[in-house]
């Protein structure tokens, strides 16, 4: 009893020290809300096309019954972060062809338009969700976020954030390669 | 007099500013008070830490008017709770529910105490037998009562 007293500091000691060591952890981001959508079916929706554009609409039927798994991101002209990622989604479906269907998230039309002419259009569909309800029943925290959609219609992967820098395009290619999302598993 | 109040209640005015706008409220006081209540419960997933009550972000205010929607719809609490928690998940739940996953979290608090008490109430008992003792029965004082009359002896010669 004595013994298991005195080895109580010891134990206190290792247990605060182990949560501390995992805190340090660099990897570890402390503001990662964890997805509900991962393995589950995708939330139904039924967008308008932007107007002014030529790209159809996107509802939910559109992601389903693919051949491969389709990537649905969700972006929007007054976030900066999503022109980074403009250019290496469009690589993705140039190169690699992925098929990439867009929500347009919160945008005036026009400069959804504008942004689009700019930067060229790699989007097969786009919803214009003015109100944001859909995003609300994607569970998006911020803009841009991706997801890919297997043929069945279940979410298979969540990005947050925009997929910019190596360590991002890498774990979204694993994830587009695991999904088989890309023909005969391109993709570097 | 007067207009130290008045400057006193000015000057108070943005404590108590919220970020519920006013085209948001709904008519009706009773659903706008419930809707309060629920916001207050619900954290907003871009300022993490803060309810979508007082939070200033756009994702919180298409929540509130979310929650007010439901309710308008005719929606419990519970359901209005359980509309939102079904698409971003229990982190947006302030108070975390209770179930098997979080048992560890709601128990380990009132484990901990116990097993303060257990161990603390432990030290003190036996310190305090070490403290009392007993008399010396009638075999123990003849053996002191023998050693110090051979030290006294001892101690003479």
């Amino acid at each position: 009893m004595k013994r298991l007293i005195a080895g109580l500091p010891f134990i206190a000691a290792v247990i605060f020290g182990g949560f501390f060591l995992w805190g340090l952890n660099p990897d570890r981001d402390p503001n990662e809300i964890p997805s509900v959508l991962i393995s589950q079916p995708a939330p139904a929706f039924d967008l308008d096309p932007v107007p002014g554009l030529e790209t159809p609409g996107l509802a939910r039927s559109d992601l389903v019954g693919n051949e491969r798994p389709v990537v649905v991101n969700v972006f929007a002209s007054w976030c900066v972060p999503c022109r980074a990622e403009h250019a290496v989604l469009t690589r993705f479906v140039e190169r690699d062809g992925m098929r990439l269907f867009g929500i347009n998230y919160k945008d005036k039309p026009e400069d959804a338009v504008k942004w689009l002419n700019d930067l060229g259009n790699p989007y097969e569909r786009i919803g214009s969700d003015l109100s944001g309800r859909t995003g609300i029943e994607w569970g998006l925290s911020g803009v841009p976020e991706t997801f890919i959609v297997d043929g069945d219609g279940t979410v298979l992967f969540r990005y947050v954030g925009p997929v910019v820098g190596p360590d991002a395009v890498e774990r979204f290619t694993t994830a587009l390669t695991q999904a088989g999302a890309l023909p005969n598993g391109a993709g570097s | 007099m007067r207009q130290l109040i008045f400057a006193l209640c000015i000057g108070a005015l943005p404590f108590a500013a919220n970020a519920v706008e006013p085209d948001e409220m709904l008519t009706d006081p009773l659903l706008e008070q419930r809707a309060r209540e629920i916001s207050k419960d619900l954290r907003c997933v871009v300022c993490q830490n803060q309810d979508i009550d007082s939070s200033n972000a756009g994702v919180a205010r298409d929540l509130r008017l979310l929650v007010r929607e439901r309710l308008v719809a005719g929606d419990t609490d519970t359901q209005v709770v359980e509309y939102i928690r079904a698409r971003y998940g229990d982190y947006v739940l302030l108070k975390p529910p209770l179930e098997p996953a979080t048992y560890a979290l709601w128990f380990a608090p009132i484990a901990f105490v116990l097993i303060g008490v257990f161990v603390g109430g432990g030290v003190l008992m036996s310190r305090r037998k070490q403290e009392a003792f007993e008399d010396l029965g009638a075999e123990d004082e003849n053996t002191v009562s023998e050693i110090l009359r051979q030290n006294e002896a001892g101690d003479a010669s």
